[in-house]
């Protein structure tokens, strides 16, 4: 039954959906790094000790305030998204008009604060968070047993995505984010407070990285350093996608996933290396990435 | 002739590496030990500060001086970084004149430890390093491995758990050089007791997400899952076997390499019925429950793993052995403790090979189901005591140049 | 500017000491100093000189300790040849990587860097001669040239110091030479460059391949210093911990990035009982610096005097 090459086509279906599953962490993640840098011109490395708080927030709100997993998934990414305003505030805003990297940088010594200081306090051997209970248990799909949880994974992260796109593409807010990006002094002149807008940009690039997070709680253990190597992963798949657009950050997202997954079945030493493999064969052929413009 | 050597070896090249540093006093006017261990990484729950309790404790128990000297407790954290860790050895020879370096969990730490303690002629007492090399090829006159290594735990669970029936195994295997030492020792184990190894997938380490992995152990039909991994790379497998419902479908998970700290921080809903082997547990008699209670106190009410117990243990044998042997030289002390039995909390009858390696008891246990626990790190049943010699690796397939071989024997594993 | 004759003591003044310094000073201390200052060093070449920041220096630094490592234990070369070797696969990372990652500029050139070195530590973790998560332990010193004899403490940092000198000197006229004023005109304005007719990628790869070739030297010489090459030097952190180090002593000046390793190494080593704290401390200096004097030290004080002459 089981052979290494010519998988049953149904197991082969059950790899491609957990792949799926992991590329709606990448999408989510991908999508808050893009809109930072979209705006910012920054690359966010605190993005994965974001993630990271995300899931510790729904922690502490558990233990401490005794709030459930549906409170935490709205209140923990206000709350890092509130730290991430603060960060923006006092320290990027520093920043703005210097090299770009000053701010990779700076966000890459937060993050080594935040991981740290999480660290210090929690250990590392990682902390329990349990499924919520309306989502507990699975369904037999015929080819694989889905718990229900990771289904919710998908369809969640399927809605932030969307949403986001949708505020951005369709709304007044969105078209005044996109043409500050283009051109802040312009939109300034137009009576547009963009210091703000960006303030806000930044908090919620962060939210959503926070929102990954507490997704991530139930299944992989609630750990100060889950972010650590996860935020490189997310930065090849940025670099793959091409900062152009956030379509693409999304789309490269979930494709990234799913190709993940499949190496997970052919070569499984390989999966950790396959999409930095991939990114370096995009470079060669269309170094602006699938999706980005040429620069 | 190999010994002569080697010590003569030994002799030459602490002499050059001391030659420019003042001579250290073979007595110095102090017994120091180097607690050296991961005080706030992946094994800082496991060992860490509780290893440094232990060590105090144990120090307090002695008297706090042996043969009129008093005996002090330094501690630094290696954040398991070979280079760092010693850098940190080095400085505590040449400078702080440490007698013991004691605990160093993380392989490539405890390996570079035991090269520099066997070049400065200081004791090394090893307790939450896990590679069996320690006594195998990379053996030293100077060092002792207490609790467990790789190659019992991996016997000890692959031997027992086919006697139980789970006679058809599946591995998760990190694909770096301990996770493979794992499997194979393991799976060696499983043929040797009459069981087969249907599959194994290697997974990138370190890995979150386990569920393509486990599926395809699922699809494999094996009865029992092994573990060769550790740390978060476990806890994650464990936790996401729970989540895909593959124990309630059948399939039985053995940790090779799971602690005590691991059990609790998953909770038992997850771990229940999990099969793994230990060097110790605390609620196993009066004597081990009445140290651990002590050793609780000091804790915040947690309970010690095997190798803090070890720690413990080392330290007092070793203690005893520079009273009984007169000196603080390193290799007079550690042919000391390898004459006399080690019998205290930890073991019964135990004893430190030529090798270095401490033979004692070890335990296959089973995680309780939440209803059988009575309390918190209340998680052991028990299952079977696997005598001593039954559970380390012979000491001639361990490649140590320590041992006389009377024949050439293929390497361990 | 200084006058040559304050200038030639002030260097005679730094050379006696570094010469004295293992009378004083813990030698293996002293020895990771040096290793680490060539590191930032050549780090520098590409940060301060080209306005490349390359986040994946790990790859050369680490896998070149392996490849010292091995050559010296396994096949038996004398450390002279070890570190050749380690010198030259370095060189050949260094063109490799370089190809890829000049195509991209700034933040896209860093995260490049980054995932290639990222590959680099999935290859050492897995390929059998690194020996994994143990390392390659126990690597001789063995005898340069010979005559003599790197188990000896005193000798082993001499001959590190010469190394660290030799690469020093390397980058010094490197710098100095009208090859590193063309990387200083591209870093400045690169169109402008490329307009008066220079082929900027050129510069840019060749100055790539020398840094990478010179943190090769670097992590080679750190293996044997240490006798083990390990996973740490590969990851990720590494390469962050080298542009901490240039960053706090000072993009871009000669002697920054050898005092911001000094003094980074030396927290590492106070702070080492401290857990964590090592983390936090090394994030705050991060942000201090970027936020406060982006100039680095041995930058801000250079200000300081031009600005009081």
């Amino acid at each position: 039954m089981f052979e290494l090459i010519g998988i049953p086509p149904q197991a082969l279906f059950g790899q491609l959906l957990l792949g799926l599953i992991n590329g709606a962490f990448y999408a989510v993640l991908s999508l808050g790094l893009a809109l930072i840098f979209g705006l910012l011109n920054i690359i966010n490395f605190t993005h994965g000790a974001q993630y990271m708080m995300g899931a510790f927030a729904a922690w502490l709100l558990l233990n401490l305030a005794g709030l459930g997993y549906w409170p935490a998934l709205l209140l923990a990414p206000v709350i890092v998204g509130v730290t991430g305003v603060l960060i923006e505030r006092f320290l990027l805003k520093r920043l703005r008009g210097l090299d770009p990297l000053y701010g990779l940088l700076l966000t890459f010594g937060l993050a080594l604060i935040v991981e740290g200081a999480f660290r210090q306090v929690y250990g590392v051997s990682g902390l329990a968070y349990p499924v919520p209970p309306s989502l507990a248990g699975g369904v037999n799909l015929g080819f694989m047993f889905l718990p229900l949880y990771r289904g919710w994974v998908v369809l969640a992260s399927i809605v932030a995505c969307l949403v986001t796109w949708a505020v951005i593409e369709r709304t007044r807010l969105g078209a005044t984010l996109r043409a500050a990006t283009e051109n802040p002094a312009l939109v300034q002149a137009f009576g547009v407070n963009v210091p703000r807008l960006v303030t806000l940009t930044y908090g919620f690039g962060v939210a959503l990285a926070a929102f990954a997070g507490v997704l991530a709680a139930p299944i992989y253990s609630v750990h100060p350093l889950m972010g650590a190597n996860l935020i490189i992963v997310v930065f090849a798949v940025v670099v793959i996608g091409g900062m152009g657009s956030i379509l693409g950050s999304v789309l490269t997202g979930f494709g990234l996933g799913v190709v993940e997954g499949l190496t997970k079945v052919f070569w499984p030493e390989a999966s950790n290396t396959v999409i930095f493999v991939i990114m370096a064969i995009v470079l060669l052929i269309k170094p602006a990435g699938l999706f980005g413009r040429a620069t | 002739m190999w010994r002569t050597s080697l010590a003569v070896a030994a002799i030459l090249l602490a002499g050059a590496a001391q030659a420019q540093q003042q001579p250290a006093k073979i007595t110095d006017e102090v017994v120091k030990l180097g607690i050296l261990n991961d005080q706030s990484g992946t094994y800082a729950d496991l060992a860490g500060p509780g290893s440094v309790a232990a060590a105090r404790m144990a120090v307090e128990d002695f008297g706090g001086t042996v043969l009129g000297k008093p005996i002090q407790v330094v501690f630094a954290d290696h954040q398991n970084k070979p280079d760092v860790g010693s850098s940190i050895v080095n400085r505590w020879i040449d400078v702080d004149q440490v007698d013991a370096v004691v605990d160093v969990p993380t392989s490539s730490v405890a390996l570079a430890v035991q090269e520099i303690t066997r070049n400065k002629n200081r004791v090394h007492l090893n307790s939450t390093g896990g590679t069996s090399d320690l006594t195998g090829k990379a053996c030293s006159p100077t060092a002792v491995h207490w609790t467990y290594d790789t190659y019992a735990l991996a016997n000890g669970t692959g031997t027992a758990v086919v006697k139980a029936g789970g006679d058809s195994w599946f591995f998760l295997t990190a694909d770096y050089a301990f996770g493979h030492a794992l499997e194979q020792d393991t799976a060696n184990a499983v043929k040797k007791a009459g069981g087969t190894v249907v599959g194994a997938v290697r997974h990138p380490f370190p890995n979150n997400d386990f569920s393509s992995f486990l599926l395809q152990a699922q699809a494999s039909g094996a009865k029992v899952i092994g573990l060769a991994n550790a740390g978060a790379d476990t806890i994650n497998a464990i936790k996401q076997a729970r989540e895909f419902g593959i124990v309630q479908a059948g399939q039985r998970m053995a940790g090779l390499l799971v602690f005590l700290s691991d059990v609790h921080a998953l909770g038992l809903d997850t771990t229940q019925g999990l099969t793994l082997t230990t060097g110790w547990y605390w609620d196993r008699d009066e004597q081990s429950r009445q140290w651990a209670k002590r050793f609780a106190e000091r804790m915040n009410g947690r309970m010690p793993t095997m190798v803090q117990a070890g720690v413990y243990s080392a330290i007092t044998h070793y203690l005893n052995a520079i009273k009984a042997a007169g000196t603080d030289e390193a290799k007079a002390v550690v042919a000391q403790m390898k004459k006399m039995p080690v019998n205290d909390f930890f073991a019964k009858n135990g004893k430190v090979r030529e090798d270095g390696r401490m033979v004692h008891d070890m335990f296959l246990v089973q995680v309780k189901k939440p209803e059988e626990s009575k309390g918190p790190w209340d998680y052991y049943n028990i299952v079977r005591t696997i005598p001593g010699d039954e559970a380390f690796r012979p000491m001639n397939q361990g490649n140590c140049p320590l041992v006389q071989q009377a024949e050439a024997q293929p390497a361990g594993r | 500017m200084m006058a040559a004759g304050v200038r030639i003591a002030a260097v005679a003044g730094v050379l006696a000491a570094l010469l004295l310094a293992p009378f004083a000073i813990y030698p293996v201390f002293l020895m990771k100093a040096l290793c680490f200052a060539l590191f930032a060093s050549a780090f520098n070449l590409l940060i301060g000189y080209v306005g490349l920041l390359s986040f994946g220096h790990a790859a050369f630094f680490g896998f070149s300790a392996y490849v010292a490592g091995h050559a010296a234990k396994v096949w038996g070369w004398p450390p002279e040849a070890a570190l050749l070797a380690a010198t030259l696969v370095a060189a050949v990372m260094g063109v490799v990587f370089g190809a890829l990652a000049i195509r991209r500029q700034g933040i896209y050139f860093a995260m490049v860097t980054l995932a290639l070195a990222q590959m680099i530590f999935f290859l050492s973790l897995q390929a059998e001669f690194t020996g994994g998560e143990d390392g390659i332990q126990a690597i001789p010193r063995g005898v340069l040239l010979g005559v003599f004899d790197l188990g000896k403490p005193l000798v082993m940092y001499y001959f590190v110091l010469a190394v660290f000198l030799l690469g020093f000197l390397i980058i010094w006229r490197t710098i100095n030479s009208p090859f590193g004023w063309v990387l200083k005109a591209i870093r400045e304005n690169e169109p402008r460059a490329v307009s008066l007719g220079y082929r900027v990628d050129r510069y840019k790869l060749l100055a790539f391949v020398l840094s990478a070739t010179l943190s090769g030297l670097a992590g080679g010489i750190k293996a044997l210093v240490f006798q083990l090459a390990s996973l740490t030097d590969v990851h990720w952190h590494a390469s962050g911990e080298v542009v901490l180090m240039t960053l706090l002593g000072g993009l871009g000046t000669v002697l920054g990035p050898a005092v911001g390793a000094v003094l980074i190494v030396g927290i590492q080593n106070y702070l080492a009982a401290l857990g964590a704290w090592v983390t936090i401390v090394q994030g705050v200096v991060f942000v201090v610096v970027v936020l406060l004097f982006r100039r680095g030290i041995v930058g801000e004080l250079l200000a300081r005097r031009r600005k009081g002459v």
